[in-house]
C-alpha cells in the first residue's frame, strides 16, 4: 500500500498529466473552440476527412427528422450491417451495432434482437438528444460496419477494437487499442468496461492493458494475452492521427481510427478531450512526451509535413 | 505569462475584496458575527403614579452621555402627554406633562445602549463645596465624626471612603446614629456623606448607576458618591457600600443630577422602577446606526436598506455561491463525480425548506420511486420531453403523496416540501436512469451519492450561521471566493480521486528503456 503522497509523487515522476492538467493546459491552451464542431459533430469530422482524402467508414444514411426513421428502413433494405451512432455523442454513448437481421427484427453485435419499435425508439431518443453533449436535439448517423481485422479476434469479445492515438500539434504521442470486453457489451469504450492496451509508439507492439483501475495481460473474457501483439498497418495509422491535426485545427486530439479487414485503417472521430486511460495502458505518463512537442513549438521548430511529425515521433518521443 | 496575470488579477480583486471587509469591520464596526461581543442592552424606566385630578407634572432624570456607552435609540412611551426634554449643563430630564389625569399612570423611558469603549467621567471642575447651616446638637455631632474621618485619611478619596464606612457601621457611636436618624435607605445615607464633605469643603456628589447585568427585571438604581480630585482633576467614584473606590465596568450611568431621580409634582407616593435587559440579535442594527450617523449614503446602497423579505431572500441567495465554491474543490479537486454541474447546489437549497434528515430522505425516496416509474415509462416507448414531462407530474404526485402520508403519521417536516426543486428531481431521475442504462448501475449509484454528499455538505456549510452572517454583512468577501475560483480555475494538479485511480500505475510503471535517459525538455 502507497500512501497518496507517495502516490502523486511517483507519478509526477513518470509525468503523468491529470484531468485538471490535461484540461487547463492543453486542451484550454491548444484547443480553439471555433473548431469543436468539427469534432463534436461526426458528420462535419466524416466531411472534412473524405474533404482531405482521409478514410473513413463510407456513411450510408443521415437521419435529421422522427419521420426519417421510416424511411430509414427502406434505406437500409440491401445492409446486413450497419451502425447508428448519434452525430453529437460522447463517449460511445448510444452508438447501436447492427451486424445482421432476423426478419423483421435487427440483431445487435453483442447477439440480442432488436424490434422495429425499439430501433425505432432508440433512434427518436438519440434525435431528441438523448446522448448529445448538454442535451440538444441530434442528428443520426448510419455509416458502414467495420469488418474487423482477425488479427484481434482473440483479444476482442464482440464488437470493434478501435486504436486511440493522442495526437498533439500534429505529432502522434500516445497510442492505445481499446478491446470491447462482455462487460463494455461489445463497445470499444473504456468508461464501459474496454479494455485499453498500450502500444509502443516506434513498433507497433501492445504493451499491456488496463481494465478499469487495473492491469492486466490477458483478455478477462477470451484469457489471450493481450501483450505483444502487433497492430497492423502501424505506420498508416501514426499518419491518420498526423494528419488529423490539419483536419481539425484542434491541437490535442484523441484520434480513433479503426482497422478493417479490407479497407485498412479507418478514421472513426476525434475527441477534443480524450480520455487519460492512456497513460495506464501506455505504463507512463503523457507530460514528458507533450512537453517535448511543446520545446519544437517554443523552438520554431515544428514540422509541416505529418510524415516528418510521424517519423519524429518514433524516433524521439517513443524512448520518453 | 497568462497566469501571472491570473494571480495578479486574484490578488488585486481579493485585497479589494479584504480591504471592504476590513474597513466595515474596524471602522464602521460591523459585527462579525451574529451575536456579537458589542452589547446591547435595553434599559428601561417605568413611572408609575396615581394621577391627580389636576395637573400632572412628572419629571425624570434620563441618561446624557453616560461614560463607555452610547445610546443608539430611545423611546418615551406616554400617551396624551406633552414632553419635553430638560436640558441641564451635564444632565437631562424628560419632563412630561398631562392637563388633567385620572387613575394609574404608567410612563415609560426606553433606551437602547451599545457598549463602547471605556471612556471618563465628565472631568470639569465643580464650584467650591458650601458648608451647611447646621443646628446644635448636630453641629457638634458632625465636626466629632469629622474629626474622626480625618484621623484615618490621606486625601478626600480615602476621606470619603472612611465617611462611608463609618457612616454604615453595623453598631454607630451615638454621634452617628443621631446624624443617621430618618435616613434609612443608601440614598439618604449617601447624601448626608456628600453634606458632610462640603462641611469640609470637599466638593461631591451623589451619582446614580444602574448595574447591566443578564436580564435584570428589578434593577434598582444604585447610588454612588464621587468626590473632587483637585489633585488630579477628576472624579473619584466611592461605593455607598464599602466606601471604597469603585466603578463597576458593567454600570450604566443614569444620572449625575442632585436632584431626584423622579419628581411627580404634589404626588410623593410616585416610583420608578427599571428593568435592563440584554438583547441578542441586534448587533447588526447598531452598526447600520452608528454607519447612518456617519455617513448616510453607504446603508442607503447595501443589502441592510432593503426591505426584509427581500433581505432574507439574499441571505439565501449570497450563500448559493458559498455553496458552489464548496462543489467547486469537491469536484475539481477531491474529483467527487456528481450529476450535472450545479444540481447538488440546487438539491441543498431545497433542503432548507425541509431540514437535512427529512430532505434526504425525501429526495432519496421520490427519486427512488421515480426510478422504478421512469424504468416502466423506458418499456412505452416514450419520446424524450412527454417522458419527462410524466415523469415531472409524477414526482409531484410522489410528493403530495409523502407529505400526505407523513401528516397521516404526524411527521411535520412531510409538510415543509412545498418548494422542493420538482424539475432538479426530474432531471436527476431521467439522468440517472440513463446512466443505469448506458454505464450501469454501479456508475448511475456512484454518480448519485455523490450527488446527495456533496448536496449535503453544501447544506452544511451554507447552513453554518455565523458564515451566513458574515456573507450577508460583508458580500465582498464573495470577491476573495471569486478570486480563489479563478484561481481554481487554473489548479492543474491532481484530483485525489485520480491518486487512487492511476495507484496501480503508479506502483508499476513501465520504466522506460535506457535512452530514457535522455535529458528532460525544459519547461
Amino acid at each position: 500500500m502507497l500512501n497518496p503522497f507517495t502516490i502523486a509523487k511517483r507519478l509526477h515522476a513518470i509525468g503523468l498529466s491529470g484531468i485538471g492538467q490535461r484540461n487547463a493546459e492543453f486542451v484550454l491552451m491548444y484547443n480553439q473552440r471555433r473548431f469543436y464542431p468539427r469534432v463534436d459533430d461526426k458528420l462535419i469530422t466524416k466531411r472534412l476527412a473524405l474533404a482531405a482524402g482521409l478514410p473513413v467508414p463510407q456513411l450510408y444514411a443521415v437521419v435529421r427528422e422522427e419521420h426519417e426513421i421510416d424511411e430509414l428502413h427502406e434505406k437500409l433494405k440491401n445492409r446486413e450491417g450497419f451502425v447508428v451512432k448519434p452525430a453529437h455523442g460522447s463517449g460511445g454513448d448510444g452508438i447501436l451495432v447492427i451486424s445482421g437481421r432476423r426478419g423483421d427484427r435487427y440483431r445487435r453485435a453483442n447477439g440480442a434482437l432488436l424490434s422495429r419499435e425499439e430501433f425505432d425508439h432508440h433512434l427518436s431518443n438519440m434525435l431528441s438528444g438523448l446522448f448529445s453533449l448538454g442535451g440538444q436535439p441530434d442528428h443520426v448517423l448510419v455509416e458502414y460496419l467495420v469488418q474487423f481485422d482477425p488479427v484481434f479476434d482473440q483479444v476482442s469479445y464482440k464488437g470493434v477494437p478501435d486504436i486511440r492515438i493522442i495526437s498533439f500539434l500534429g505529432y502522434p504521442v500516445m497510442a492505445m487499442i481499446r478491446l470491447p470486453t462482455r462487460l463494455s457489451d461489445g463497445k470499444a469504450n473504456l468508461h464501459q468496461g474496454a479494455i485499453g492496451v498500450g502500444i509502443d509508439l516506434a513498433t507497433g507492439i501492445t504493451r499491456r492493458g488496463v481494465w478499469g483501475r487495473e492491469l492486466i495481460g490477458e483478455h478477462p473474457d477470451t484469457e489471450s494475452s493481450i501483450v505483444g501483439l502487433h497492430i497492423p498497418h502501424w505506420d498508416q495509422l501514426l499518419l491518420i492521427a498526423a494528419q488529423a491535426y490539419d483536419l481539425v485545427e484542434l491541437g490535442y486530439v484523441g484520434v480513433d481510427i479503426v482497422l478493417d479487414k479490407t479497407l485498412g485503417p479507418l478514421l472513426l472521430e476525434l475527441n477534443a478531450r480524450p480520455g487519460l486511460a492512456i497513460q495506464m495502458a501506455n505504463g507512463h505518463g503523457l507530460l514528458h512526451r507533450l512537453r517535448k512537442v511543446q520545446a519544437l513549438e517554443a523552438a520554431g521548430a515544428l514540422a509541416k509535413q505529418p510524415a516528418e511529425r510521424v517519423a519524429f515521433a518514433k524516433r524521439d518521443i517513443a524512448t520518453l | 505569462m497568462k497566469k501571472t496575470q491570473l494571480y495578479l488579477l486574484a490578488l488585486v480583486i481579493s485585497l479589494i475584496g479584504l480591504g471592504a471587509f476590513y474597513y466595515k469591520w474596524q471602522v464602521l464596526k460591523f459585527p462579525l458575527q451574529a451575536q456579537q461581543q458589542s452589547e446591547i442592552w435595553e434599559v428601561q424606566a417605568r413611572v408609575e403614579f396615581e394621577a391627580k385630578s389636576g395637573p400632572n407634572k412628572v419629571t425624570l432624570q434620563i441618561p446624557r452621555n453616560p461614560p463607555g456607552y452610547d445610546v443608539i435609540d430611545e423611546k418615551f412611551v406616554a400617551r396624551n402627554y406633552g414632553m419635553n426634554i430638560e436640558l441641564g449643563k451635564r444632565t437631562r430630564a424628560v419632563q412630561w406633562q398631562l392637563r388633567r389625569g385620572r387613575g394609574t399612570q404608567a410612563l415609560y423611558y426606553r433606551a437602547t445602549v451599545y457598549r463602547d469603549q471605556h471612556a471618563d467621567f465628565d472631568d470639569t471642575e465643580p464650584r467650591l463645596a458650601v458648608a451647611a447651616q447646621t443646628v446644635e446638637p448636630y453641629t457638634t455631632a458632625r465636626s466629632a465624626l469629622l474629626e474622626q474621618v480625618r484621623e484615618k485619611s490621606v486625601d478626600s478619596a480615602s476621606f470619603a471612603g472612611e465617611l462611608v464606612r463609618r457612616l454604615n457601621a453595623a453598631n454607630p457611636p451615638g454621634e452617628v446614629a443621631l446624624l443617621l436618624e430618618r435616613k434609612p435607605t443608601p440614598e439618604a445615607r449617601a447624601h448626608l456623606a456628600k453634606d458632610l464633605l462640603a462641611d469640609r469643603r470637599i466638593a461631591a456628589r451623589v451619582i446614580h448607576g444602574l448595574a447591566l447585568v443578564e436580564t435584570n427585571a428589578n434593577a434598582q438604581l444604585m447610588p454612588f458618591l464621587q468626590v473632587w480630585d483637585s489633585e488630579s482633576h477628576r472624579w473619584d467614584t466611592i461605593s455607598t457600600d464599602t466606601g471604597a473606590e469603585t466603578w463597576p465596568e458593567d454600570m450604566f450611568l443614569w444620572s449625575i443630577s442632585q436632584k431626584p431621580i423622579l419628581e411627580v409634582e404634589n404626588n410623593p407616593r410616585a416610583h420608578v422602577e427599571f428593568a435592563v435587559q440584554r438583547t441578542i440579535d441586534d448587533a447588526l442594527a447598531v452598526a447600520k446606526g452608528r454607519l447612518e450617523a456617519k455617513d448616510r449614503n453607504l446603508v442607503a446602497y447595501s443589502l441592510l436598506n432593503l426591505p426584509l423579505q427581500t433581505q432574507d431572500v439574499y441571505r439565501v441567495l449570497l450563500m448559493m455561491p458559498i455553496g458552489a465554491f464548496l462543489l467547486l474543490i469537491l469536484r475539481n479537486i477531491v474529483g467527487i463525480k456528481t450529476f450535472g454541474t450545479f444540481m447538488p447546489v440546487l438539491v441543498a437549497l431545497a433542503f432548507r425548506e425541509t431540514q437535512l434528515l427529512a430532505g434526504v430522505t425525501l429526495f432519496v425516496t421520490v427519486v427512488g420511486l421515480g426510478l422504478l416509474v421512469r424504468f416502466y415509462l423506458e418499456k412505452l416507448r416514450l419520446l424524450l420531453v412527454p417522458r419527462l414531462t410524466a415523469v415531472l407530474i409524477l414526482v409531484v404526485f410522489l410528493m403530495a403523496l409523502v407529505s400526505v402520508v407523513s401528516n397521516r403519521l404526524g411527521i411535520e417536516q412531510g409538510l415543509s416540501i412545498a418548494l422542493f426543486p420538482i424539475v432538479i428531481m426530474t432531471m436527476t431521475i431521467e439522468r440517472m436512469s440513463v446512466a443505469w442504462e448506458e454505464r450501469g448501475a454501479a456508475f448511475a449509484m456512484s454518480e448519485g451519492i455523490g450527488t446527495l454528499i456533496v448536496a449535503v455538505l453544501a447544506f452544511l456549510v451554507m447552513n453554518i450561521r455565523w458564515l451566513a452572517h458574515l456573507i450577508f454583512v460583508f458580500p465582498e468577501l464573495l470577491l476573495v471566493l471569486f478570486a480563489l475560483t479563478l484561481l481554481i480555475g487554473r489548479y492543474s494538479g491532481y484530483r485525489i480521486s485520480e491518486l487512487f485511480r492511476f495507484r496501480a500505475l503508479a506502483e508499476d510503471p513501465i520504466t522506460p528503456a535506457p535512452v530514457a535517459a535522455a535529458p528532460r525538455v525544459a519547461d
